[in-house]
Formats: C-alpha cells, structure tokens, sequence
C-alpha cells in the first residue's frame, strides 16, 4: 500500500532525479559524438528540473516559484539545443565528422 | 460520495508507470548505440517526465514539458541527426583504456547516484505552514507579470539572440561546402 501512495513521498522523486543526474553524466563521459553528449546533457536539466519541482511541491510556501523557475529552465534548454545544434552542424561541415576524437586539430 | 472502484490502485499504477518510462527513457537515451534511438529515449523519458509534473501539481508544467521537450527539442535534434549523420562509431577493441574510462564513468555516476539517494531519503523535509497562492496556472500568470515580469522579458530576449545567432552560425559555414 506504501508503494501505491509513494507519490506523496518526497524521497521517490529526489531518487529519480539523482539516478536521472547519474545517467546524464554517464552518458556524458561515454558518449563519443556531439549530438550524444548533447541529450545526455538534457538528461541533466530534467534531473535539475524534476529536483526543483520536488522541492516546490513539498517544502516551498509559494507553489508558483519553483514551477516558473522550471519553465524558465525550458526556455533555456531549448535556447541552448538550438545553438548548441547549429554548432554541430557547422563543426559538421568543415570537418565531415562529429567524433569527438576526430575534432582536433592541435596534437600534443 | 462513492469513490470509483479501485481508484487508489489506478493512481498509484499511473504514477509507477510514469517512474518507468522516466527511469527507462533516460537508460534508452544514455546507452544505445544508434542515435536516432538515443532521441526517442529522450522523447520517451521527457514523457514520463510530463507524468510525474502531473503528480507533483502542476499540469501546466507536463503540458509545457510535452510541448517544449517532445515537440521542439526532440523534432530539432532529428533534424540535426539527418544533417550530420552522427551515428556513434562502432565499438572500438577492448583495450584497457576503453575499459578504464568506462569503469571511471560508471564509478563516478555511481558514487553520484549513491549519495545523492542517501540525502534524499534521510533529510526531514517539512511542509510549509501555510500556501500563499495556489500554484494553479493563474497564479503562475500573475506573479509572471509581476514579481518576475524582468526575468521573463530577459528569457525573451535570451531566446531571440539565440534564434539569430543559430542561424548566423549555420549559415556561416555554407559558402565552403
């Protein structure tokens, strides 16, 4: 029956969101093209976005706070996929590739 | 007022069904090998997202979620996907690097996840005494336009400089190719 009612739970969410942070920096480290490190990224903000929503809903006497500040993170998000896209599109065509590995042109 | 017949299971089903497809959205977007995969796994983990939104009060926000992640973020990385062809390069031999930074990431997310789960679940988090609004989308309304009317005319501004400078940079590499 707790099972049933855990999303009154604060700690069900702050655990999601922790294991949504672990995946996104794993994935940051492993991923070896630019678009990959790119969703694992957003993994990140959706960590950071259902953390602050957590906090909002159970401890934040405004309700309204925590859910602008979290639109405001979309905003930015989507801002910084558009850049972060027209980067990788540029970096795509000067060098034919987006491996991470090939993308240097100084060698030490 | 009766209730409807095993209400308490359908709500609790839902809610461990949108913890699911977070929780494998996000493993789907983190390790397959095709990318394209990659952004359905994100679309999927967004999705789940927009449910758990739903469950911590705030419609508007699974809405925006749904609209923002699923519609405009996923849609343009795709379009990113078929410009680049950025599928990730096959595996390479497994040499003992490859399998050291691998033991690295997964220590350090590991340990991440780990302490991040014992602080969540030991701290004591009090309710407020009391609400001040709602929280429901015409009090996010109001105090938009009034206690952060700044901050959403600067988002404004933040999101027209980066239209502008996305195409200044795509555009910028064309004449080369």
């Amino acid at each position: 029956m707790t099972l049933l009612r855990s999303y009154e739970q604060p700690a069900v969410f702050l655990i999601l969101a922790a294991f949504l942070l672990a995946v996104g920096i794993f994935g940051l480290i492993r991923r070896r093209t630019l678009v990959g490190m790119l969703i694992s990224g957003e993994l990140i903000f959706a960590a950071a976005m259902l953390n602050l929503m957590t906090f909002n809903r159970f401890t934040a006497p405004d309700p309204t706070t925590g859910q602008i500040f979290v639109l405001f993170i979309m905003g930015l998000a989507a801002a910084e996929v558009a850049v972060a896209l027209s980067i990788i599109i540029a970096v795509y065509r000067n060098y034919r590739s987006v491996k991470t590995k090939e993308l240097s042109e100084l060698t030490g | 007022m009766i209730p409807f017949p095993a209400s308490d299971f359908i709500v609790g089903g839902v809610f461990l069904l949108a913890v699911a497809t977070t929780a494998a959205g996000a493993l789907i977007a983190a390790l397959s090998t095709r990318i394209i995969r990659s952004v359905a796994g994100l679309a999927l983990c967004s999705i789940g997202l927009a449910g758990l939104f739903y469950f911590l009060g705030s419609p508007f926000l699974a809405l925006m979620e749904i609209l923002i992640y699923v519609g405009a973020v996923c849609v343009t990385i795709v379009f990113a996907i078929m410009l680049a062809e950025p599928d990730e390069p096959a595996p390479e031999a497994r040499s003992s690097r490859t399998v050291l930074w691998g033991g690295l990431a997964l220590a350090v997310s590991a340990l991440i996840f780990w302490s991040l789960w014992r602080l969540g679940a030991q701290g004591h988090w009090t309710p407020p005494a009391a609400r001040v609004t709602d929280g429901s989308v015409k009090a996010i309304g109001i105090s938009l336009l009034t206690t952060y009317s700044m901050a959403f005319e600067l988002i404004s501004l933040l999101l027209l400089v980066a239209i502008m400078g996305a195409l200044v940079v795509a555009r910028s590499g064309r004449a080369k190719a």
